[in-house]
């Protein structure tokens, strides 16, 4: 993967979106852009496997994404990057997709690269009824001994500890691995992991592309990372 | 849950508008230059509303809302004269997180449930536009309130969180630009009645009346207008004023509008937390 033309011209790296078909990618466009990189959407696997860096992303219903993504062979060529070592992304449903199983619509099988389920926030929580999807800021508390990355600049590079992300679900999930776990976070009494970290995965719950500057920055970390390797 | 506050910013054409009771627009300025004011100012979601998209069916917004997303990196929702999944599809791929649905969703309800089946209840919004009755029942209206339903508004909401809809934006017409305060009993009777968010629009004209409908009202979010855009526009200037093609008589008059001043996203937010209402601090720039 060069970053070097040959005429010693720094080629941005470039970024695949895998397009399950759904929901706005355009945003995790804009922002991969903003910091940088040379990013499409996409759902041709072989450009998938081509890309310096994946993003999966995410918005819609877990057992339809699933079905598009096994369609085009998607589901293959996430794997085989995940499998490859380079920077991986996660983002809210590209998460969940990345788990065993989900209880959405039924029980629905996920990519299983990661051991664990997603699970439905419950209609209440203390005596007080939830609000069903959590839309709206809240804070990553990030875990005092967190996963491991392979990522050379960490994801949360320049970032607080308990820094405020977007979040917009009716799903979380539980991980069966808890060293994985990066960050937690708290909706009404309910803490439900809003992060992980493993190997060249990061994953996360939250909308980095729509959390204004700290979500920034994780592309950001992201850019430099893939930008490091090709030094 | 932190309380959103929301910017409105209706549009017409390529101006942000601004009308009482959803008419009598007069012109402010450029919809992007007000949007990346606010995002910078630590606003937490942007909502377009194209106002007169229903009225003359068409899609002028598209436009707007791919330079908006270049540049203002929070959630973004669209609503007006939005009819089919096509329609739905189309905005999304422009770059809006989320759309509203409203004259569609009152004349085919299945098309809320269709549109939160293909892209996600989290990403359809019903917009109901309650207008009062001088029998003290809600009614919704539709087209910006110049149509009347005979759909009681708590009943409206119970029906779209049933079909899928993954939240609510809520506007008071009776209140909508006039600086009056939200009505705070429509909000909570639907907020108390509902599963799903409910964002209370209508009536915003200081931070007091923001808290009191985020605390008596029990509303999950606010969306403001008047009370920021006023504010905003001598602090933008020249950038506001963009390529203004609709009613300038106001911004020609010097634009000030004593009601609505001294209001910012920081000031209402600061005001939020010290009345103990959880809200995401000002954002800092990195």
């Amino acid at each position: 993967m060069p970053a070097d033309g040959g005429d010693g011209v720094k080629v941005s790296p470039t970024i695949a979106i895998v397009d399950c078909g759904m929901g706005n990618l355009f945003s995790v466009e804009a922002a991969c852009r903003h910091v940088g990189l040379d990013a499409r959407v996409t759902d041709d696997p072989s450009l998938v496997r081509g890309a310096d860096g994946v993003v999966l992303p995410g918005v819609g219903a877990f057992g339809e994404a699933m079905q598009r993504l096994g369609q085009s062979g998607l589901d293959v060529a996430v794997s085989d990057v995940v499998a490859g070592g380079r920077p991986f992304l996660a983002v809210c449903l590209g998460l969940q997709l990345l788990f065993e199983s989900s209880e959405e619509f039924g029980a629905s099988s996920g990519l299983g690269i990661l051991a664990g389920q997603v699970v439905k926030f419950p209609t209440e929580a203390d005596g007080v009824r939830l609000k069903v999807p959590a839309v709206g800021w809240l804070q990553a508390e990030r875990v005092p001994r967190t996963g491991e990355t392979s990522w050379n600049v960490h994801p949360f590079t320049g970032l607080s500890a308990a820094e405020y992300f977007y979040f917009v679900h009716s799903f979380y999930v539980k991980p069966s691995d808890l060293s994985n776990v990066a960050t937690r976070t708290t909706y009404s009494g309910i803490t439900y992991v809003s992060s992980l970290m493993h190997r060249n995965i990061f994953a996360c719950q939250f909308h980095p592309e729509r959390s204004g500057a700290a979500g920034l920055q994780i592309y950001r970390n992201f850019a430099d990372s893939l930008r490091s390797l090709d030094d | 849950m932190n309380h959103r506050l929301i910017a409105r910013l209706d549009i017409k054409g390529p101006d942000l508008v601004k009308g009482i009771h959803l008419e009598g627009l007069r012109a402010l300025g450029s919809p992007r230059a007000f949007a990346r004011h606010y995002y910078e100012a630590g606003i937490d979601e942007l909502f377009y509303q194209d106002i007169v998209a229903s009225l003359y069916q068409r899609h002028s917004l598209h436009d707007v809302i791919r330079a908006t997303v270049a540049d203002t990196f929070i959630p973004l929702t669209v609503g007006g004269g939005l009819r089919s999944i096509d329609d739905i599809r189309a905005v999304l791929r422009a770059g809006a997180d989320k759309v509203a649905l409203n004259t569609a969703a009152v004349a085919n309800p299945d098309l809320v449930r269709q549109a939160s089946r293909v892209f996600g209840s989290s990403t359809i919004v019903v917009a109901i536009e309650a207008i009062r009755q001088p029998d003290g029942r809600y009614l919704a209206s539709t087209d910006c309130g110049r149509e009347m339903t005979n759909r009681e508004v708590v009943a409206w909401a119970w029906e779209v969180e049933a079909l899928g809809a993954g939240e609510i934006l809520l506007t008071s017409v009776d209140r909508e630009g006039t600086g009056q305060g939200f009505d705070v009993a429509l909000t909570a009777a639907v907020s108390q009645a509902v599963s799903i968010p409910v964002i209370a629009h209508g009536g915003a004209g200081s931070a007091a009346h923001v808290a009191e409908v985020l605390t008596a009202g029990h509303a999950d979010a606010v969306a403001v207008a008047s009370v920021l855009h006023y504010s905003a526009l001598p602090t933008l200037g020249a950038a506001a004023r963009g390529a203004v093609t609709g009613n300038q008589e106001f911004l020609d008059q010097g634009a000030k509008h004593s009601r609505f001043s001294g209001h910012t996203v920081a000031s209402i937010k600061s005001s939020l937390r010290e009345r103990g209402i959880p809200c995401r601090p000002m954002a800092v720039t990195v």
